[in-house]
């Protein structure tokens, strides 16, 4: 069964839309990530103009993150306090993401740039996960191997900026503008890549900020709503690349399959699972990068500018 | 269906024609407006006539279909520090959107070369305005890339002896990819002999969206705020829905 998308102005198997957002969705629920990473270079792949791919990615996952964080909102795992403040950086930073979306759209350097983003941050998460997965599996497996409990965070440098504020929830008393920073660079990334930044957020939270892991997901969770429904809006007023049709598809599917997944991860290792999600990312990220240095069938590529109306 | 429809406006139309002999050429698609509804995956147009001539087995027929005018930049990628990035880009303007042409001949229209330009037969004849301050060697290169890249995505066809001939009836068909802009497109009948244009006729085709995914698209572009705060709600709906219907299983 085919639907036209009257934005993205193709005919795409409806069975299909809805496998890639199940798919998805099993993921994002085994591995607790939002799998925008996936979505969108896979929905580009099907033959989703790259605009689309990601105005719609964004407007995907403000639905997927809605559904994820009340979970964690009964729990009273999210830091409100932290999130406003990384929510703020979130704002600006997306809301420039997308003018700098549209400068580039308009060099004919967006595609580069954002495969170029995902090259680099999948290639460095990646390969961190990869790394850490590989050192806990071999090191549960050498008996008596003691894991040394440090502080609760290290103090650097960061500790020494102005405006410091009180986060009871998260246990810090930090400098404002380091959570700010962090919201602002994911806000950025977040309208290039269509992503919710979560892969990158939740790592920033912990290592940059030094925020209990309990509090991380949700309060990333939480602030990914707002930036990607910031994103959403500017995508929608400034290229009109939003596919409602294709975002309520992919959420259908996505949230079937995060249910399941849910299911499925809470049976498995969870080491081998970091170290499989560690591969997937990274597999994606060399793809990409063969993409940008292989010759390309034809180097000559067209895009209209203007539609007839 | 459509070929019986197809044999009786045909008939119909080579009696009318036989009865007046004032026309030589008499064409019509089958229908004037291409709907784009949520379920459209393309479409294929029946373009069908009749000829009347003393010795019609020497004549030929070309159709050409032209999609609206459209806007586009080519862009060539250049190895940059080992990456293959855009470099080099010309703009141009008045590129028809959807071109097909077909004819009657499979050995090619015996129109001298200056007349299948001005008719733009084939797709090397397409006109369309490239930039002018730049070289015309290097406009020809881009203009290339244009067609073929136009062609790949099967928005340009040209194809010989597409169209199908009996006696003074003739049909061809022209397929609609579901990615075509929408817009007036043009028809365009030709009828050669003797190594000229006796007759020619002008149809309108419209290609436009229908329905509710009409409606989607113009919120879109004439209520853009509005339209992106709607998908948001749309989305937290989705998601408020999908969490409240599982927490109760």
């Amino acid at each position: 069964m085919y639907i036209y998308l009257s934005i993205a102005e193709m005919a795409a198997n409806v069975f299909l839309i809805l496998g890639l957002g199940a798919g998805i969705g099993v993921m994002s629920g085994i591995f607790g990530v939002g799998g925008g990473f996936l979505m969108t270079p896979l929905l580009i792949f099907l033959g989703v103009p790259s605009a689309v791919a990601v105005a719609t990615g964004a407007n995907q996952i403000v639905g997927s993150s809605v559904s994820g964080v009340m979970a964690h909102w009964r729990r009273g795992n999210i830091d409100f306090k932290m999130g406003f403040v990384l929510l703020v950086g979130g704002f600006f930073g997306s809301t420039g993401g997308v003018f700098l979306f549209k400068y580039l759209q308009s060099l004919g350097q967006i595609d580069f740039v954002i495969k170029v983003c995902y090259v680099v941050f999948l290639g460095i998460i990646g390969g961190l996960m990869m790394v850490e997965s590989l050192r806990t599996i071999f090191r549960s497996r050498v008996k008596g191997a003691r894991v040394s409990r440090g502080k609760l965070h290290q103090h650097n440098w960061l500790h020494g900026l102005p405006f410091k504020m009180r986060f009871r929830k998260s246990k810090l008393y930090i400098s404002a503008i380091l959570p700010l920073g962090v919201g602002a660079a994911v806000g950025v990334l977040s309208a290039i890549m269509g992503v919710g930044g979560g892969f990158i957020m939740v790592p920033a939270m912990i290592y940059l900020l030094g925020m209990p892991t309990i509090v991380v997901i949700g309060t990333s969770l939480f602030q990914i709503i707002f930036v990607t429904a910031n994103a959403t809006i500017f995508q929608a007023t400034l290229t009109q690349t939003v596919d409602v049709e294709l975002a309520l598809l992919l959420l259908l599917g996505g949230v079937i399959g995060a249910q399941l997944g849910t299911k499925i991860g809470a049976k498995l290792n969870g080491e081998q699972l970091r170290g499989l999600l560690a591969a997937m990312v990274l597999a994606v990220s060399i793809k990409l990068l063969f993409d940008l240095v292989i010759e390309p069938a034809d180097v000559y590529s067209i895009r209209v500018l203007s539609k007839p109306f | 269906m459509r070929a019986i429809l197809f044999l009786l406006i045909t008939a119909s139309l080579a009696l009318a024609g036989g009865a007046a002999r004032a026309v030589p050429l008499i064409a019509d698609i089958d229908r004037h407006l291409v709907a784009i509804t949520t379920d459209f995956t393309g479409s294929e147009l029946l373009i069908f006539g009749s000829i009347d001539l003393e010795d019609e087995d020497d004549a030929e027929i070309v159709v050409v279909v032209f999609g609206p005018n459209e806007e586009v930049v080519v862009r060539r990628k250049d190895r940059v520090a080992g990456m293959w990035i855009n470099q080099a880009a010309m703009t141009f303007s008045r590129v028809p959107a959807f071109y097909h042409a077909a004819t009657s001949n499979p050995e090619g229209v015996t129109l001298p070369a200056t007349a299948r330009a001005r008719h733009q037969i084939g797709t090397d004849n397409i006109r369309m305005r490239g930039p002018e301050d730049a070289p015309e060697d290097s406009v020809e290169v881009f203009k290339e890339a244009l067609l073929r890249n136009k062609i790949a995505i099967g928005h340009y066809v040209s194809d010989r002896g597409l169209i199908e001939r009996r006696g003074k009836l003739f049909r061809t068909s022209v397929a609609i990819p579901s990615n075509v802009p929408v817009g007036t497109y043009t028809v365009e009948t030709l009828l050669i002999a003797n190594r000229q244009i006796i007759g020619a006729q002008t149809t309108p085709l419209f290609v436009s969206k229908v329905g509710v995914g009409a409606q989607i698209y113009r919120f879109a572009h004439v209520e853009p705020l509005i339209f992106g705060i709607v998908a948001v709600l749309i989305a937290v709906a989705a998601g408020l829905g999908a969490n409240y219907m599982f927490r109760k299983v």
